[in-house]
C-alpha cells in the first residue's frame, strides 16, 4: 500500500501539466464553495456584531426586518417617522435605563448623516460589548458639530476641524444642499466595523436646524430663509425622528415593554428585539444562501468532473504501465487502489490549495474590499461546515475516481501482460 | 500423491493445454504436452500468430486456459485464484518484454526494486538492503555510473533499458525468467551483448530461461530450441 502510493505521486508528478491544470481547476472551484460559506458565516458575523446591548428597537409601525435594516443597518428608508411626543413618553417609562434616538434622511456625499444624541457614545455597543470611541477630536456639542465614521475619514480625506456641507435626502447626488448651515467635524471615530464607519453623527438639534426654514420637505424660498445664527437661536427640539435604541433596566420586562409599545394607542408604532429580526433577516437570506452554495456545489461537481475526464484520457496512454505492474505482480485490485489514491490525492491538493486560496485571500483583501467597497469582511475562523466542505470535496474525488479506477481495473484484467490494440 | 500436485515438477509442465478467446469459435492455442526442466534454458519460437503471446499469458498467469494443465515450478496455477496466479507471478517469475519495460517516473533504482514491491518473497531473498541489492546487480550488468542511475529512465538507451529490465527480472532470485522479444529493438552489437548477459545471469541465479523469439538467430547458446507452430494442433487462422 506504501509502495503504491509512492508510485501514485511520482505518477502524478510525472504528468505534473494535466493533472496540475485539473488540480488548478478543482482548486478554484473548492474555493468558491469556501468562500461562499465564509462570506455568509461573515456577513452573519458583521450583522451580529453591529448591534449589541440593545433590548429593543423602535419605530413607526413598519416590518421587523425592515425596522432593523433601517435604522441600524442604514439600508432603505423609513417609510415613516415617530413623533417626539411618543419618543418621550416611552422613553421615561420606568423600566427603560437608555434611549438612543436616531433620525435619518440626510446624506453628506454619499455617506448618511445620523442625528442622535451623545447617549449613542455612552451606550450604544457593537461587537458584543465594545462601546464608540474616539480616534481624534471628541463628540459634537454645539448644533452644528459633526462627529465622523473612520470610513468618510478615510475616503474623503477629512480631519477634525474641516467643514462640510450636509445634502437633504440620501442619494448619493443630492441636488438639495443644506449649503447655508455647513458643520464642522470635531471628532472622528474609530473604526467599528459596523455603518457607524460610513456615517456623519450630528445632534438631532442640529438635524432640525438645517430643516427649520423648510416647509413640507421643500427647501425655503428666499425670502423665508433663516441664517444659521438665527437658528441656533431658535427652539430646536425635534417633531419627530427615524426611530430609537432602547436599553432596559431589566430584560425581564423586555416582553413587557414590547407588548406596550406595539399596542401603543397614540401612534402605530413598532418594537422589535435585534435578535429576532436578526434571525428573520436569516431565515430571508437563507434561501440566497442556499442557492449560492448549490451553484459552488456545481462548480465543484464540474471541477471533479474535468479531473475524472483527465484520469480517463490518461488510461489508453498508460496501459503499457499498467502492463508492467501487472507483469511485477500487481493484482488488478491494485491498479484501481493506485487510481483510487491518485484521484485521492488530486482531490487532496485542491482542498488544500482552494483553503489556502480562501483563507490567505480574505486575509489578503479584507482592506482592499474594506477600502473600496466599505463592507468590512471579518474573517471567519475556520469551523465545522468548512470541515464538512473539505471533507466532502475529498471523499467525492475519491469516489469520482472509482470511475477510472474501474475502468483501469478492466482493461488491466483484458489485457493482462501484453497490450493489445 | 495429492492431486493437486503436478505429476512432474519441472520448470514448466502443459499437459492438454487449450485456450480460446471469449466469443472465439477456435482455440489459437492447443498443445498436448510441453515441458521445460528446471535451470533449462530453452528457445520458443514463432511467427507472430502462432500463440506465442497466449502461451506466456498461459504461464504467467494472466490467462486461464479452457482445459488442461499448466503448472509453473511444481504449482498447478489452474488451481490458483486469480489472485494467487498473481501473486505466484510476482515471486516466481521474472518477465522482459520487447520494449517499454520500464515506468517512466521511477528512477532506475526503483524500477528494479518494483520486483520486490509485489513479491514479500522476492523482498526478502534480497535482504535488508533492497537499494544497495539492486544496485549491485545493475553493476554486474555494467550500469553502475552514479550519474546514469539518477538519471530518468527515458534518457537511457534503449540497451540500457532493456539491462534494467533484467535486473528487475533477477532481482530476488525468481525461478523462472521469460524474455519476450527482448533484442528485438537492440542493434547487433548490443545484441550480442545483452544474450551475453542474460544467459551468465540466468546461470549464476540458477534461473530457468524461457526465450521467445522469431529470430531464430538468436537460437545460439540455448540448451533447446521449440518451434510452437509444430506444438501448436490449434487451426493456424488464414
Amino acid at each position: 500500500m506504501k509502495a503504491l502510493f509512492g508510485i501514485a505521486l511520482r505518477s502524478l508528478a510525472n504528468r505534473r501539466l494535466t493533472v496540475g491544470l485539473t488540480i488548478i481547476g478543482l482548486t478554484v472551484s473548492v474555493a468558491l464553495l469556501l468562500g461562499v460559506e465564509q462570506a455568509r458565516k461573515s456577513a452573519r458575523e458583521g450583522f451580529t456584531q453591529t448591534i449589541s446591548g440593545t433590548d429593543l428597537i423602535v419605530g413607526a409601525r413598519s416590518g421587523p426586518v425592515q425596522l432593523l435594516l433601517y435604522s441600524v443597518f442604514h439600508i432603505g428608508n423609513a417609510t415613516n417617522q415617530l413623533s417626539w411626543q411618543s419618543y418621550e413618553e416611552i422613553a421615561a417609562s420606568d423600566a427603560v435605563a437608555w434611549t438612543v434616538p436616531i433620525a435619518l434622511g440626510d446624506s453628506h456625499r454619499g455617506f448618511r448623516v445620523m442625528g442622535t444624541t451623545d447617549a449613542v457614545f455612552e451606550h450604544y455597543r457593537y461587537a458584543r460589548s465594545r462601546e464608540l470611541r474616539f480616534a481624534e477630536g471628541e463628540a459634537f456639542a454645539g448644533v452644528f458639530d459633526a462627529v465622523i465614521g473612520a470610513d468618510v475619514a478615510a475616503r474623503l480625506g477629512y480631519d477634525v476641524g474641516r467643514e462640510i456641507v450636509l445634502s437633504h435626502g440620501v442619494a448619493t447626488t443630492s441636488f438639495l444642499d443644506h449649503g447655508d448651515k455647513p458643520f464642522t467635524v470635531t471628532g472622528i471615530l474609530e473604526r467599528t466595523g459596523t455603518p457607524l464607519d460610513r456615517s456623519v453623527l450630528v445632534s438631532l438639534e442640529g438635524i432640525e436646524a438645517i430643516h427649520v426654514d423648510w416647509q413640507q420637505g421643500r427647501p425655503p424660498t428666499p425670502g423665508q430663509r433663516v441664517s444659521a445664527d438665527d437658528a441656533r437661536a431658535m427652539d430646536l427640539q425635534p417633531k419627530a425622528i427615524t426611530a430609537f435604541l432602547v436599553g432596559l433596566e431589566s430584560r425581564v420586562a423586555t416582553f413587557g415593554l414590547q407588548r406596550a409599545i406595539n399596542d401603543y394607542t397614540d401612534e402605530a408604532l413598532t418594537a422589535i428585539l435585534p435578535g429576532v429580526a436578526l434571525s428573520e433577516l436569516w431565515s430571508v437570506i437563507a434561501t440566497v444562501e442556499r442557492v449560492l452554495l448549490a451553484i459552488s456545489a456545481c462548480v465543484v461537481l464540474a471541477g471533479l468532473i474535468g479531473m475524472v475526464t483527465t484520469l480517463l484520457t490518461s488510461l489508453s496512454e498508460r496501459r503499457r504501465e499498467m502492463a508492467i505492474l501487472r507483469a511485477v505482480g500487481a493484482r488488478p485490485w491494485h491498479i484501481f487502489v493506485l487510481f483510487m489514491l491518485e484521484a485521492t490525492a488530486i482531490g487532496v491538493a485542491a482542498a488544500v490549495l482552494g483553503s489556502a486560496l480562501v483563507f490567505g485571500g480574505f486575509w489578503l483583501g479584507a482592506g482592499v474590499i474594506a477600502r473600496e467597497t466599505g463592507i468590512h469582511l471579518e474573517l471567519v475562523a475556520p469551523g465545522q461546515s468548512e470541515a464538512i466542505i473539505v471533507g466532502l470535496v475529498i471523499a467525492a474525488s475519491a469516489l469520482a475516481g472509482a470511475i477510472p479506477a474501474w475502468r483501469a481495473w478492466r482493461t488491466s484484467l483484458a489485457d493482462g501482460l501484453s497490450i493489445r490494440l | 500423491m495429492p492431486e493437486s500436485a503436478p505429476r512432474n515438477s519441472g520448470a514448466v509442465t502443459l499437459r492438454d493445454v487449450r485456450f480460446a478467446w471469449p466469443r472465439a469459435a477456435e482455440p489459437v492455442l492447443a498443445l498436448e504436452s510441453f515441458a521445460i526442466e528446471r535451470g533449462e534454458r530453452v528457445f520458443l519460437c514463432g511467427p507472430s500468430g502462432s500463440g506465442k503471446s497466449t502461451l506466456l499469458g498461459l504461464i504467467g498467469g494472466v490467462l486461464q486456459p479452457g482445459g488442461g494443465e499448466v503448472g509453473v515450478l511444481g504449482t498447478d496455477l489452474a488451481r490458483l485464484s486469480p489472485a494467487a496466479r498473481d501473486r505466484f507471478r510476482a515471486d516466481q517469475i521474472g518477465l522482459v518484454f520487447q520494449q517499454f519495460n520500464l515506468l517512466p517516473y521511477l528512477g532506475v533504482v526503483d524500477n528494479v526494486l518494483l520486483a520486490t514491491r509485489f513479491s514479500s518473497r522476492r523482498a526478502a531473498a534480497v535482504g535488508g538492503d533492497a537499494a544497495g541489492a539492486a544496485r549491485d546487480l545493475l553493476a554486474v550488468l555494467g550500469l553502475e555510473d552514479a550519474r546514469l542511475l539518477r538519471s530518468p529512465v527515458t534518457e537511457l538507451s534503449v540497451g540500457q533499458q532493456q539491462r534494467v529490465a533484467v535486473a528487475r527480472a533477477l532481482l530476488g532470485a525468481p525461478g523462472l525468467v521469460i524474455a519476450d522479444e527482448p533484442t528485438s529493438a537492440l542493434d547487433s552489437d548490443a545484441r550480442a551483448a545483452f544474450m551475453d548477459l542474460l544467459f551468465r545471469e540466468c546461470v549464476r541465479t540458477g534461473a530457468t530461461l524461457l526465450f521467445v523469439s522469431h529470430d531464430r538467430a538468436l537460437a545460439d547458446g540455448f540448451d533447446r530450441v521449440v518451434e510452437l507452430p509444430a506444438l501448436n494442433r490449434a487451426p493456424v487462422p488464414a
